[in-house]
């Protein structure tokens, strides 16, 4: 079901964790839809992602594209931090199942909120950052079947 | 292949060499169509009507009671549909429990879309339906009322009997999908008052594909598939004689070793259920403790996702399934954990194990081992958890 990447990741997963006092820290997903992400950044005074670290209650894919994203964004400025999209994601961990592509835009909404955050506190604005939803699954409906 | 623990019973079992032996000569040696007259024929005839009789007789039924079908989910359409289609002229409503299997469910919807009325009834906490509320829904138009005989995901075994009287009582037909219970549980067609019963064969050690829809005599329900006389002109089709030959060996089977088999599953259950709830902190049971299938467990672990779960248990070959909506397509957890009141997250968090008569306390001493590990593992990642721990200190408790 799943590429092996995507095992490798949600077996072995990258900078899985907290960061104590970090610069930013955003929550996306609910516990109703069975996916939270929690992304944490440490960002310095030049702006670069110096860490990062995630918590996921979720299936495997939950994880991985968790994992990812942060391997994605470490090390990186804000601007491109805001570049890694689900679809930089997901091409990463060579593809998911397309019920688990909701897994990878919780993942790049993760990194918004996270930022989000950090530029509330700091006061400032982060150029063509928005507001993150509270809820990744706001408007989504499941297709009506036919029977 | 590294050791499998096959803890999977409910979606399906390992065919029974023996089934399969019995089932082996009607490929290729008595091959004929049974409906023929020469003897070739005749030798597949005779086996089949051997499996009709020997599930009759299971069932406390007559062999031309017995249909045979693909399987549980053509039973469940076959007797929801016809029945519908039968007793319009009567009424066009249906009873039926929130907990039933979806091929009752989605077909319940596909008759609504045609013009029936539905009602689902509620369980209780532990997943046993409300008899009161089962009374009340009756209406003058009431044709059939469906309950399964046991839950296929919590294991709860249903009151039949006294549904079986209500609806009897009342002059309605009354239909059980009993695909998790045939085989695991002694049933008797009189004494629960069952019109129609749906079972099929891999659930107990025979083969896929093969079912059977018990049909009261006098019920009138029309042809499922039309075509040929076979089945008495109720299911066209030439018969699939390996597989029904197949379904009469493991329904002896069952029948022949119930009392032992289920005795020590349960047995077994019951260590597996209390060594669970007693080493893993935050974990319930979903299900009622005593009236429940005697090879079924059905945990949920707060702050954890299930198919993550299953995913690490399948990597120490430990195969089980879950509630959450990860492993079924959809967003939604399952309608049976919903139904029964677990909030989301809680739903989300279940495993279900299902044993079988090979299963060893050795087996779950493994199992449970590795879960106690996994599920550390999954809270140590999980979000949820960090938040219990911040605002509670970490109190050890069951939920509630």
């Amino acid at each position: 079901m799943y590429s092996e990447k995507v095992m490798d990741h949600f077996q072995n997963p990258r900078n899985m964790g907290e960061i104590e006092n970090a610069s930013g820290v955003g929550t996306v997903g609910n516990a109703k839809c069975g996916d939270i992400m929690r992304m944490y950044l440490d960002i310095d005074e030049n702006g670069i992602i110096q860490d990062v670290k995630f918590k996921t209650f979720g299936c495997g894919a939950a994880v991985a594209t968790s994992s990812m994203a942060t391997e994605l964004v470490k090390g990186k400025n804000i601007q491109e931090a805001l570049q890694v999209t689900n679809k930089a994601v997901m091409e990463a961990l060579d593809g998911l199942p397309p019920v688990k592509v909701h897994c990878s835009l919780l993942a790049e909404e993760a990194i918004h909120a996270a930022l989000w955050d950090y530029a509330q506190k700091h006061g400032i604005q982060i150029e063509g950052l928005k507001k993150p939803k509270s809820d990744i699954h706001e408007g989504e409906e499941d297709e009506e079947e036919e029977y | 292949m590294k050791k499998i623990i096959y803890l999977d019973n409910a979606a399906t079992t390992r065919t029974s060499p023996k089934v399969v032996e019995a089932m082996l000569p009607y490929f290729t040696e008595f091959y004929g169509n049974a409906s023929t007259i020469y003897e070739l024929g005749t030798e597949s005839k005779k086996a089949m009507n051997n499996a009709r009789d020997i599930i009759a007789d299971v069932l406390g039924a007559q062999a031309n009671e017995i249909y045979f079908t693909a399987g549980g989910s053509e039973s469940d359409n076959w007797a929801l549909k016809a029945t519908a289609e039968a007793y319009a002229a009567k009424g066009k409503h249906i009873i039926t429990s929130k907990i039933e299997h979806h091929a009752i469910l989605h077909t319940c919807e596909y008759l609504e879309k045609n013009g029936y009325s539905v009602t689902y009834v509620d369980v209780d906490e532990n997943g046993i339906i409300k008899l009161d509320e089962l009374k009340k829904a009756i209406r003058p138009d009431t044709i059939l009322i469906s309950v399964m005989f046991a839950n296929n995901e919590i294991g709860t075994v249903q009151p039949i009997r006294e549904i079986g009287q209500i609806a009897h009582e009342q002059g309605i037909l009354f239909h059980t999908d009993a695909v998790q219970a045939f085989g695991q549980l002694p049933i008797n067609v009189d004494e629960c008052h069952i019109d129609m019963l749906s079972a099929s064969g891999h659930k107990l050690n025979g083969p896929k594909g093969i079912g059977f829809l018990y049909i009261r005599k006098g019920v009138k329900i029309r042809s499922f598939v039309h075509g040929g006389a076979q089945e008495r002109k109720r299911r066209a089709g030439t018969e699939n004689i390996p597989a029904i030959v197949g379904l009469g060996e493991a329904a002896k089977l069952a029948a022949q070793s119930m009392a032992e088999r289920t005795a020590k599953e349960a047995q077994l259950r019951d260590y597996l259920i209390g060594r669970v709830l007693k080493e893993v902190p935050y974990t319930r049971l979903n299900g009622d403790r005593v009236k429940r299938l005697p090879n079924n467990a059905n945990f949920s672990f707060q702050f954890i996702e299930g198919e993550s779960l299953l995913i690490m248990l399948d990597m120490e070959g430990i195969c089980g399934s879950s509630g959450s909506a990860c492993t079924s397509g959809s967003l939604d957890p399952s309608h049976v954990l919903l139904a029964i009141g677990l909030p989301h997250e809680i739903a989300h968090g279940s495993l279900r194990l299902t044993l079988s008569e090979e299963t060893t306390k050795e087996d779950l001493d493994f199992v449970v081992e590795t879960i106690k590990k996994i599920v550390e593992r999954l809270r140590s990642m999980s979000p949820l958890y960090e938040d219990f721990v911040k605002k509670n200190g970490g109190e050890r408790k069951n939920v509630q």
